[in-house]
C-alpha cells in the first residue's frame, strides 16, 4: 500500500504507528485513530456543505436565466464563505416559551441525522467508516432521527405556523419511507446483504439497469425525503409562513440548510451506491483513489439532476403529494419487489448475467407500461367531468322550445 | 472494572433516569421527548452487547414510526401547554407493588440460572448472520407459526385502522 493508491488508509496506519511508538497502548492509539476519523469526515461533510451552495445556487441561477453568484472569487465561488462568516455574526434569538432542549437540539439532529449516514457509506473500496453489517437499516434509522429534529423544532419554537410545519412535514417523510424502504429490499435482495460495501461490490450490472422503475421511485422518494421541489411543501412561505424553522435565527437557522443541502447530496450518494455501483469502474479494486473518483461523478450527475428537478418542476398541492404516493408509489413498490424477485429467481439456474439483466429488464418494460396505462386511464377518468358540457337541465330562452315549459 | 463496563453501567442509568422522568415529568410532551432517550438507552445497550440488528431495530421501529407517532398524538391533543391535573389517583399503589414483586421475581429467577454473573465474552462469528434470522422465520421447525400470526395480526390492524379512518359513503 502506497500512499498515492490509498491516501486515508496510508495516513490512519502510519498515525496509529506514531502514536503506538510514542507509548500509547495499541487499543487506546485504534480509538484515537477512529475519533479522528470520524471528526475529519464530519468537518468535511460539513465543509463540503459550502461548495454545494455554492454549485446549487449556479445551477438554479442558470435555469432562471440568471448569472448566478459572480462577484467573491472567481465565478463566485467564495460567495458562500462570504454568506458563512454572516451568519456566524448574528443573533441568536429565542422566543419567549419556547422549550429550550427541543428547540436547541433540533438543528443538531437535523444535521447530525445526516452526516450519521456518511458514516456507512463505502466511497472507495478501501475507504469507508464503519462497514456494519445493517448499512441499509442504519440509513433508515439515520432518516427517522431527522424526522425526530424536525418534530422537535417545530414543538420547540412554541408557534403555531411552526408546529404546522412540523406536522406537515413529518406526515410527508413518513408516507415516502414506506415506498423508500420497500425499494431498498431490491438492492438487498440482489446482493444477499444489507451491507452497503457487499451491495457495491456485488454489482458487476448496475442495479439501476436491472430495476430500473425501483431505481425511478427510490430517487423520488429521496427528493421528497429531502423535502425539495417539487416536494418543498416543508417551507411554504404562502400558506404556514416558512415553516418548522420559522421561529429560529442565526447559525441555528442555517444549520437546517446545511442539513437539507448535505442531505440532498447525501441523497444522490445513496442512490449511486445502491444502483449505480458505488465506486465500481475499470482498475477501482487495485487503486482505490479511482473508485473514489468514480464515485463522485456518479454522486454528480444525480445531485445535477436533482438540482435541474427542483428548478424546473413546481411544487405538488399537499392531496397531489399524498395521492403520488399513496396511490401510485407504494402499490407499485410493492408489485416490483414481488415481480423482480420471481423473475430473478426464475432465471437465477441460467447462470449468465445477461440473461437476467434481460428478463429484468422485459419485467420492468411490462410493468412500466401497465403502470402507464392505468396512470391513463385514472387521469381520463377525473379529467371527463371537467371537458363534458354541463348535464344540468336549464330552460331555454328559445320561445318555440315546447318541451322544456310543458303546459 | 472495564471501560465497556463503566459505559454500560453509565448508558443504563441514563436510560432508567430517562424511564423514570417519563413517569414522573409534568408536561406530557416533556414525557414523550424522556421515552425516545429511554429508547434511545435501550438501543445502546443492543449495540454495546454486539447485536447492531437489534440496536439499529430499535432506533427503526422505536423511535422511528413509534416515539413520532405517540408526539403526533400528543401534539394534537388540546391542552397539552397546561397539564396541571394531579399526577396520581388514588390507586397508585397497587402498580407500584405489582412492579416491585415483577421486578424481585424476575431477579430472583435469574440468579438461579448459571450464567447470572458471566462476563460477556465475544460471540461466535455466525451469531450475527442475519440469513439464519431471516430463515428461522420461515422454518417450519423454528418460528414460522408466530411469525405467520404476527403478519396476520398487523394486517388485521392495517384494514381495521383504513376502515375506522375511512369516510363511510352513504
Amino acid at each position: 500500500m502506497t500512499f498515492w493508491n490509498d491516501p486515508i488508509n496510508f495516513i490512519g496506519q502510519w498515525l496509529q504507528g506514531l502514536l503506538i511508538q510514542w507509548g500509547v497502548a495499541p487499543g487506546v492509539a485504534q480509538v484515537i485513530v477512529l475519533v479522528l476519523g470520524a471528526a475529519i469526515l464530519g468537518v468535511v461533510g460539513l465543509v463540503w456543505v459550502i461548495f454545494l451552495i455554492w454549485y446549487e445556487r449556479k445551477i438554479i441561477g442558470r435555469l432562471q436565466d440568471r448569472l448566478g453568484p459572480n462577484r467573491v472569487g472567481p465565478f463566485g465561488v467564495f460567495q458562500a464563505i462570504a454568506d458563512m462568516l454572516k451568519i456566524f455574526t448574528k443573533e441568536y434569538i429565542t422566543p419567549d416559551g419556547a422549550d429550550k432542549v427541543p428547540y436547541n437540539l433540533a438543528p443538531v439532529l437535523a444535521v447530525g441525522g445526516v452526516l450519521m449516514m456518511w458514516g456507512v457509506v463505502p466511497f472507495a473500496s478501501r475507504i469507508i467508516g464503519a462497514d456494519i453489517g445493517v448499512a441499509v437499516l442504519f440509513v433508515v434509522a439515520a432518516g427517522a432521527i431527522g424526522e425526530l429534529g424536525i418534530l422537535f423544532a417545530g414543538w420547540g419554537s412554541n408557534n403555531k405556523y411552526a408546529l404546522l410545519g412540523a406536522f406537515r412535514s413529518v406526515a410527508q417523510l413518513i408516507s415516502y419511507e414506506i415506498p423508500m424502504v420497500i425499494t431498498l429490499l431490491i438492492p438487498v435482495m440482489f446482493s444477499g446483504s444489507l451491507s452497503l460495501q457487499t451491495i457495491v461490490q456485488q454489482q458487476t450490472i448496475w442495479y439501476a439497469l436491472l430495476a430500473p422503475i425501483p431505481a425511478l421511485i427510490f430517487l423520488i422518494t429521496q427528493i421528497a425525503e429531502v423535502g425539495r421541489a417539487p416536494f418543498d411543501l416543508i417551507e411554504a412561505e404562502s400558506e404556514i409562513v416558512a415553516g418548522f424553522n420559522i421561529e429560529y435565527s442565526g447559525l441555528k437557522f442555517g444549520m437546517f440548510f446545511v442539513g437539507e443541502f448535505l442531505h440532498a447530496f447525501t441523497a444522490a450518494l445513496l442512490f449511486a451506491v445502491l444502483f449505480l455501483g458505488g465506486w465500481r469502474g475499470p482498475f477501482a479494486e487495485q487503486i482505490p483513489f479511482l473508485g473514489f473518483i468514480y464515485l463522485w461523478i456518479k454522486t454528480f450527475l444525480i445531485y445535477f439532476l436533482t438540482v435541474l428537478i427542483r428548478g424546473t418542476v413546481p411544487r405538488y398541492r399537499i392531496d397531489q403529494m399524498m395521492d403520488i404516493n399513496w396511490k401510485l408509489l407504494t402499490p407499485l413498490s410493492l408489485v416490483m419487489v414481488l415481480v423482480t424477485a420471481v423473475v430473478f429467481n426464475l432465471v437465477k439456474p441460467v447462470g449468465s448475467p445477461w440473461v437476467t439483466l434481460a428478463a429484468l429488464l422485459a419485467a420492468n418494460a411490462v410493468m412500466g407500461v401497465i403502470t402507464m396505462q392505468f396512470l391513463r386511464g385514472a387521469a381520463r377518468s377525473r379529467r371527463r367531468p371537467m371537458v363534458a358540457p354541463s348535464t344540468i337541465v336549464v330552460a331555454r330562452p328559445e320561445p318555440q322550445n315546447t318541451q322544456s315549459n310543458p303546459e | 472494572m472495564t471501560l465497556s463496563q463503566v459505559f454500560f453501567l453509565a448508558v443504563a442509568a441514563i436510560t432508567l433516569f430517562a424511564a423514570v422522568m417519563v413517569v414522573s415529568t409534568r408536561r406530557i410532551m416533556h414525557a414523550a421527548l424522556w421515552l425516545v432517550l429511554s429508547l434511545f438507552g435501550v438501543a445502546v445497550l443492543f449495540a454495546l452487547l454486539q447485536s447492531g440488528f437489534f440496536a439499529v431495530v430499535q432506533v427503526v421501529v422505536y423511535i422511528g414510526a413509534i416515539a413520532i407517532l405517540i408526539i403526533f398524538a400528543v401534539m394534537l391533543t388540546r391542552q397539552v401547554m397546561l397539564d396541571v391535573g394531579p399526577q396520581l389517583n388514588r390507586g397508585w399503589w397497587i402498580p407500584a407493588v405489582l412492579v416491585a414483586g415483577l421486578y424481585a421475581a424476575l431477579v430472583g429467577v435469574l440468579s438461579t440460572w448459571s450464567q447470572f454473573q458471566a462476563q460477556a465474552g465475544p460471540l461466535a462469528p455466525e451469531a450475527n448472520d442475519l440469513s439464519r434470522f431471516g430463515q428461522a422465520l420461515v422454518d417450519l421447525n423454528a418460528y414460522v407459526i408466530p411469525f405467520e400470526i404476527a403478519s396476520v395480526l398487523l394486517l388485521g390492524a392495517l384494514i381495521g385502522s383504513i376502515f375506522v379512518a375511512s369516510e363511510r359513503k352513504g
